[in-house]
């Protein structure tokens, strides 16, 4: 599909190949481990959660990442500590990812006083200044105008940083998500829409939603670039976010890739999951798992060996324990929180 | 019989306008479409088109002439058949009154309302609670005339001069020069990088704002009207007021949504809504409507200022009327204070923005009966200053509200609970509201006055809690 616009000739709208799987890594030792810790201490940290939600420590709606660690550990590897991120509410990977402090995300899904936003966020609403993360936000929609206007601030402010603005296949439907689109095309703004395409918006799959269901097509209509990434696949993802991260960062405007992933758990906590069948699940979970395949490739490539791959597991298991037993031990916010940061 | 041609209106509020040119002259032969003459006004240009076909048998109104008020006759078509001796009996018809010249006789009244209000002495009737706004320009400041809509502009060129952070984003706001020419001449000063014209897209610019205000930037985002920004709520409320909260204070978003509120004139049900009550439910907002060009100004420079996100409510009809500003370098009016406009001692009446006029009007009204009315101008409507409303009704023992929104849970309500639950002994009768009717704003003339609050309704409360009616 030929782009129209003449002031951008490339690239049109595409799926990328799904050969590059096989294909050996581009990536150092050093970046393959930090894309096996990074998924991992998801993987590990989400696990946890769904634990202790179970006992009771955890109140309100929990959505879990586990199956799409890929996506944001290989997109955080192709952007600065400087570049924003901002997404909707099935947020703890993203956080992670931009390096927050696990101890400070777990105790916000306890509803502590150590938590990042002190025990009054929860789940969806966490922010952290310092990393970069803008939220956190419980409406879908919301924050891809959000994101928008945090490329607005960077091109203002004549900047080099960029945003990676990440939504659901859910998202993809809301009208505020196509007015962004027309504004970022329009006022040449630096931002990566990233779509997180896990099949299932709740229970509705892309098919029963969408009447185009090939979500990196979406921007055509503002000439705004799409492309479709294996979402399973770290490699795939660190590329061709580097690829998009370029591209945004040489000031031709926003970019949208489309990560196709699977979500293993429910939408949140109190999923039925009759909408899909526990086949379909397992046959992902088996055959696609982000962290089995880097493992496996890994280990396959002499890479890493098992016992250097086992110690990174016992390293994080100890954070995950510091982290549950912080998130247990800080105390509930004083009942003097209740009215502060309403105002500056 | 000569038809006449009258001054047109360019928008339901225009009350006069300047007869820039004539592009014909008596004796010319017209047809229908042909421009016959522009206006001027301090909006927009115009042209003014022949609605029937003829000769133009007499122009009334030379061009270059200033202040022509809508509806006066400025010329003379004669039609076929008739010639120059038809003129010779024909007089013509005074301006007719419309509601918007009238808006202007109210206007020109109000002024010295105002002088008034400001040189009354107030200290035998103040409480110690109450906020004294008198302090807010200094003894001896020169004073100068200057429309609403001016002083908007100028509040927020000064603010732009100040800090780069400053922006103005909305739909119409640069090369249009504003839809209501509130940001007439920023796009000139500060360019397109600052003053920036959007699509129109309200949720997704109001969403916009907000990230930026996140990120360091202090928006002004117009709303062409607030009724518009009912598609943008969302990011009002849940994403600009509750982000401070949610994240522990660490993310706040310093912003301003500004625009008219409330009934213009003739636009209907979806254009004539008060939005004071709605945005003041809400904590993590803050909730400005100003009534003169000065409180306009000052307001607008501190909410800029402020770190949180402010809702400006402006008002169409009040953004052509002349106040007096003070000349400063640097005029702040503090957020979350109310201003007694006029010292009373019998009843107090509590309004805002526009409810302002009827309210000033009404006491007027009501020192012709020997009763003294003191007039609070809330200003904020959220953080509410009602300690200056508690002071007062302290010292009247009587209270009525006046307010353009509709009248469940509105701004009016709020103040009845609070001053029951603080002051409900000081009361010598229940506290009586003035609102717009329960009903969406009608277009026909009549139903549309019918539905908006008036100064006899705010008399004749004002007596019920005198028990003089």
């Amino acid at each position: 599909m030929a782009r129209q616009a003449a002031k951008k000739p490339a690239p049109a709208t595409k799926k990328s190949s799904t050969g590059a799987r096989k294909a050996k890594p581009k990536f150092s030792k050093e970046e393959i481990e930090k894309f096996y810790w990074d998924m991992l201490l998801i993987r590990r940290f989400e696990e946890k959660a769904g634990q202790i939600y179970g006992m009771g420590l955890i109140g309100g709606f929990c959505h879990l990442y586990i199956g799409q660690e890929a996506v944001v550990v290989g997109m955080k590897s192709a952007i600065t500590d400087d570049d924003a991120v901002i997404t909707s509410y099935r947020d703890h990977g993203h956080m992670l990812a931009c390096g927050m402090d696990p101890k400070g995300v777990m105790a916000e899904l306890t509803g502590r006083e150590g938590g990042y936003s002190k025990g009054k966020g929860g789940s969806m609403h966490m922010f952290s200044k310092e990393k970069n993360f803008y939220g956190g936000h419980g409406i879908v929609g919301a924050c891809v105008p959000l994101g928008t206007g945090l490329a607005f601030s960077q091109k203002y402010q004549d900047s080099k940083d960029i945003t990676l603005c990440y939504m659901g296949d859910g998202t993809v439907n809301q009208g505020q998500v196509y007015e962004s689109f027309n504004m970022a095309e329009l006022w040449n703004l630096p931002v990566v829409y990233v779509i997180e395409n896990n099949e299932y918006a709740m229970g509705t799959s892309v098919k029963r939603s969408s009447a185009q269901t090939e979500l990196y097509k979406r921007g055509e209509s503002f000439n705004v670039p799409g492309e479709q990434v294996d979402g399973m696949d770290v490699f795939a993802v660190a590329e061709a976010g580097r690829k998009a991260v370029d591209w945004v960062r040489s000031g031709k405007g926003p970019y949208i890739l489309e990560m196709k992933t699977y979500r293993y758990r429910g939408h949140s906590m109190s999923d039925p999951a009759k909408y899909r069948s526990k086949e379909e699940v397992n046959k992902k979970r088996a055959e696609h798992d982000p962290i089995d395949h880097l493992r496996q490739t890994m280990l396959d490539e002499k890479i890493h060996t098992e016992d250097e791959l086992k110690e990174i597991d016992r390293e994080i298991k100890a954070i995950i324990a510091d982290a549950v037993e912080f998130a247990q031990d800080s105390p509930e916010p004083k009942p003097e929180e209740l009215y502060t940061d309403v105002l500056a | 019989m000569p038809t006449e041609i009258l001054m047109p209106a360019l928008s339901p509020t225009m009350t006069e306008g300047k007869l820039a040119r004539w592009m014909v002259k008596e004796g010319d032969t017209v047809s229908s479409g042909d421009v016959l003459a522009e206006i001027e006004t301090d909006k927009a240009t115009m042209e003014v088109e022949a609605v029937d076909e003829g000769k133009i048998g007499k122009i009334l109104i030379e061009g270059e002439t200033e202040n022509v008020a809508v509806n006066t006759p400025i010329a003379v078509l004669l039609e076929e058949g008739e010639d120059d001796s038809d003129l010779e009996d024909f007089s013509p018809s005074a301006a007719s009154a419309s509601s918007s010249a009238s808006e202007e006789e109210e206007s020109e009244k109000d002024e010295p309302e105002e002088r008034a209000a400001s040189s009354a002495p107030r200290s035998t009737s103040k409480t110690p609670d109450a906020y004294d706004a008198s302090g807010e320009i200094p003894e001896g400041t020169e004073m100068t005339k200057m429309t609403v809509r001016e002083a908007l502009r100028d509040a927020m060129a000064e603010e732009m001069r100040e800090d780069e952070r400053v922006f103005v984003m909305g739909e119409e706001v640069a090369e249009y020069q504003g839809a209501y020419k509130v940001t007439q001449g920023l796009l000139d000063e500060f360019g397109a990088r600052r003053v920036i014209d959007t699509p129109i897209t309200e949720h997704g610019f109001a969403g916009v704002g907000v990230g930026a205000a996140f990120h360091g930037l202090r928006p002004i985002v117009e709303f062409m009207t607030f009724n518009f920004a009912m598609q943008a709520i969302d990011q009002i409320v849940n994403s600009a007021a509750k982000t401070r909260y949610m994240s522990g204070g660490q993310m706040g978003s310093p912003i301003v949504f500004r625009g008219p509120n409330g009934a213009a004139s003739r636009v209907a049900a979806q254009h004539s809504q008060c939005y004071a009550s709605w945005y003041s439910h809400v904590p993590g907002l803050i909730v400005i409507a100003p009534h003169t060009a000065a409180d306009a100004k000052g307001l607008l420079k501190a909410a800029i200022r402020n770190p949180n996100p402010v809702i400006f409510l402006e008002n169409e009809i009040l953004y052509g009327q002349s106040f007096d500003v003070p000349v400063m370098d640097d005029f702040v009016v503090p957020i979350g204070k109310a201003k007694i406009e006029r010292s009373g001692d019998d009843v107090t009446i509590v309004s805002f923005g526009m409810g302002m006029r009827y309210s000033l009007e009404a006491a007027e009204k009501l020192a012709e009966e020997d009763i003294s009315a003191e007039v609070i101008d809330l200003r904020t409507i959220r953080p509410m200053d009602m300690e200056t409303v508690l002071a007062s009704v302290r010292k009247t023992n009587r209270c009525i509200t006046v307010e353009e929104g509709w009248p469940q849970s509105g701004v009016g309500a709020e103040i009845t609970a609070q001053i029951m639950h603080h002051a409900f002994d000081y009361l010598d009768a229940p506290v009586l509201r003035v609102s717009g009717k329960d009903v969406p704003m009608p277009y026909a003339a009549n139903l549309e006055k019918l539905a908006l609050p008036h100064t006899d309704e705010v008399v004749a409360a004002a007596k019920s809690v005198c028990y003089r009616d």
